[in-house]
């Protein structure tokens, strides 16, 4: 090792004479960018780039018993084709969490994105008081954990804790727990869009503070009320924003884990594949399933991949598509 | 010219309310743990929900006692993940943005493109994968195996790449090569400073995603020395569930493991320029 460390400067010591520039230009334009490269691009392969190779090779593999499956080499792994993805596509328990979470990003990107820039419009107005007091009270949950806003919302949740099961029941009113099955999707939604909205409106917030103010000037002077500046200059300039805000809130509902997984000791009626990465994790560690988890984990992967990608093609047509 | 522009800049109740609404909710369930965190584990169900007791001294040193004072372990250890590792993530991310923006080699394109991939892995996918490998280096159930993979973030040398094309002149760099300055130390010394507000952005983020992340250490770890937050607190509201005595714990150390970071977050505010296309755009 020592001595290949020592032979690029030895030869280029030898070389020197001969054609300086060019060795020194190599190393100046190849090797120096390459070796500060190194650590982002070394933990890039080992936590990035290998686990999502491993999670394929996993993925085409499964134990093999043979006999009675005792003693040393009676279990072995063998290639298992696309068994893994067929059982995966096939389990309706997948299928079921799937369809719950599409559910729920239906309900919380609408209202969370919606929300987000209704207030990011309201800060930027001239006419709103007390911004940077809502500013910093609505990013704030950004903060906190998700398995400590759904811990706090989880009792929260509670009848016997609730404020609002508290006035019902003055009144009269009987209450639905958010906690019970058909409501849980919500209790889980309104989690996420306590922890979402303050970032999202911060993301837009910032676009629209770098929109140059006589854009607005121009359109005062035109007559345009703040509405119509808000709905015809403000959000078109910015749709960029949302766009990205839109895009990563799909990833991250997808994603779905620490809240359901939090909510469950409050919760019975959560199942242990409430959402497609809980599943993921039960098999791999409950089950010991590895290669199932690994299928599993490569169609999420790719169904973010499709859905990020068709997402973008889609809008970018919409939005962007009278230049082309 | 100067009446109509009064009469419209004059304060709108209905958007100035629309908005206390919304902060009213975010607030709503950190007032309540403020009150909650302060009740005997009797009163938690019985007394109104929003009506503060004075068991908060004892709650804390019950929670301090429960089996050791392992929740200040959680709290050192998540300052050491979400510290030292937003630390090291963002000295990378700066390194590896400074390269990409400022240096020309073949291939640059091709490793920022492949790199910029990585911003839509979906990360929790590669915890599993992660785990079996740490498990093979016998490293799992470390502090290693938490930190380790959390390093890199694409997300943070795409930001870091922006910052540096946008405040390391090209010009100072060829200065302090003519001087004869080393490449690292023209970066560590002179890129570095140069970018710093940047990176102090990078470095939140990476904080708030390291603290914020819950599987990777949920699956990393078994021994609960070694949790951070999240885990530990977790891990205590299941056993609440069998054990409600153990409620009040949950909720008193809920409430002190966000006052660090509300802390941190409400001083480092104007940090928080999260400007993601118009990134995209400049780049």
């Amino acid at each position: 090792m020592a001595a290949t460390a020592t032979m690029p400067g030895s030869a280029e010591k030898t070389a020197a004479p001969g054609r300086p520039r060019q060795a020194k230009n190599f190393k100046q334009r190849v090797l120096t960018p390459y070796a500060m490269l190194a650590p982002g691009i070394v933990l890039f392969l080992l936590f990035m780039a290998a686990p999502i190779i491993y999670t394929l090779v996993l993925s085409f593999q499964q134990k093999k018993v043979s006999g009675l499956g005792l003693g040393k080499g009676a279990q072995s792994t063998v290639f298992a084709g696309f068994d893994n993805y067929v059982r995966s596509l096939t389990d309706p328990e997948f299928g079921a969490s799937v369809l719950r979470v599409l559910t729920y990003g239906a309900i919380l990107i609408p209202l969370m994105l919606g929300f987000a820039l209704l207030f990011a419009l309201l800060l930027d107005s001239r006419r709103t008081r007390a911004g940077s007091f809502s500013r910093t009270a609505i990013f704030l949950p950004y903060a906190v954990p998700a398995v400590i806003s759904s811990l706090l919302w989880g009792f929260l949740y509670l009848p016997g804790v609730s404020p609002f099961h508290f006035v019902a029941d003055k009144l009269g009113i009987a209450l639905p727990s958010l906690l019970n099955p058909d409501l849980i999707i919500f209790a889980i939604a309104n989690i996420a869009l306590w922890g979402g909205v303050g970032f999202n409106m911060i993301v837009m917030y910032t676009s629209l503070k770098a929109v140059p103010q006589e854009i607005y000037e121009a359109a005062k002077l035109d007559g345009a009320s703040e509405i119509q500046t808000a709905l015809r200059i403000k959000i078109p300039i910015i749709a960029p924003s949302v766009v990205m805000t839109a895009l990563f809130s799909m990833i991250a509902t997808l994603q779905v884990f620490a809240e359901p997984t939090t909510l469950r000791p409050l919760a019975n009626s959560l199942s242990t594949s409430w959402s497609p990465l809980m599943l993921v994790y039960r098999d791999a560690f409950t089950r010991n399933d590895v290669y199932s988890a690994a299928a599993t984990s490569i169609v999420i992967a790719l169904a973010t991949f499709a859905i990020s990608f068709l997402f973008l093609r889609v809008v970018q047509k919409r939005a962007f598509g009278q230049e082309n | 010219m100067s009446i109509p522009t009064e009469i419209r800049e004059k304060p709108s109740y209905l958007s100035t309310g629309i908005l206390i609404i919304g902060a009213l909710y975010c607030l709503f369930p950190v007032i309540w743990v403020v009150a909650a965190a302060t009740k005997g584990s009797d009163e938690l169900f019985s007394t109104f929900t929003f009506t503060p007791s004075v068991h908060l001294w004892s709650n804390i040193v019950e929670l301090t006692a429960y089996r050791d004072g392992v929740f200040w372990r959680w709290m050192l250890n998540t300052a050491l993940y979400a510290g030292v590792g937003a630390l090291l993530s963002t000295w990378v991310s700066a390194l590896s943005g400074y390269v990409l923006a400022k240096y020309d080699f073949p291939g640059k394109n091709g490793v920022f493109k492949v790199l910029l991939m990585g911003v839509l892995v979906p990360g929790v996918i590669l915890a599993i994968p992660q785990y079996l490998m740490l498990a093979q280096l016998g490293l799992t159930n470390t502090y290693w195996s938490v930190l380790l993979p959390q390093i890199i973030s694409p997300y943070g040398i795409y930001l870091a790449r922006i910052y540096a094309a946008a405040s390391v002149p090209g010009d100072v760099i060829e200065a302090a090569r003519t001087e004869g300055a080393k490449e690292m130390y023209i970066f560590n010394r002179i890129a570095l400073p140069m970018m710093l507000p940047g990176l102090v952005t990078i470095f939140l983020f990476q904080f708030v995603a390291i603290w914020n992340n819950f599987m990777l250490p949920y699956i990393m770890l078994g021994d609960d020395t070694l949790f951070p937050l999240t885990v530990g607190l977790n891990g205590l509201l299941n056993q609440g569930a069998t054990a409600p005595a153990l409620y009040t714990l949950v909720l008193a150390g809920a409430l002190l493991s966000i006052i660090p970071l509300v802390i941190m977050f409400l001083f480092l505010q104007r940090y928080w320029r999260v400007d993601l296309a118009a990134g995209a755009v400049k780049a």
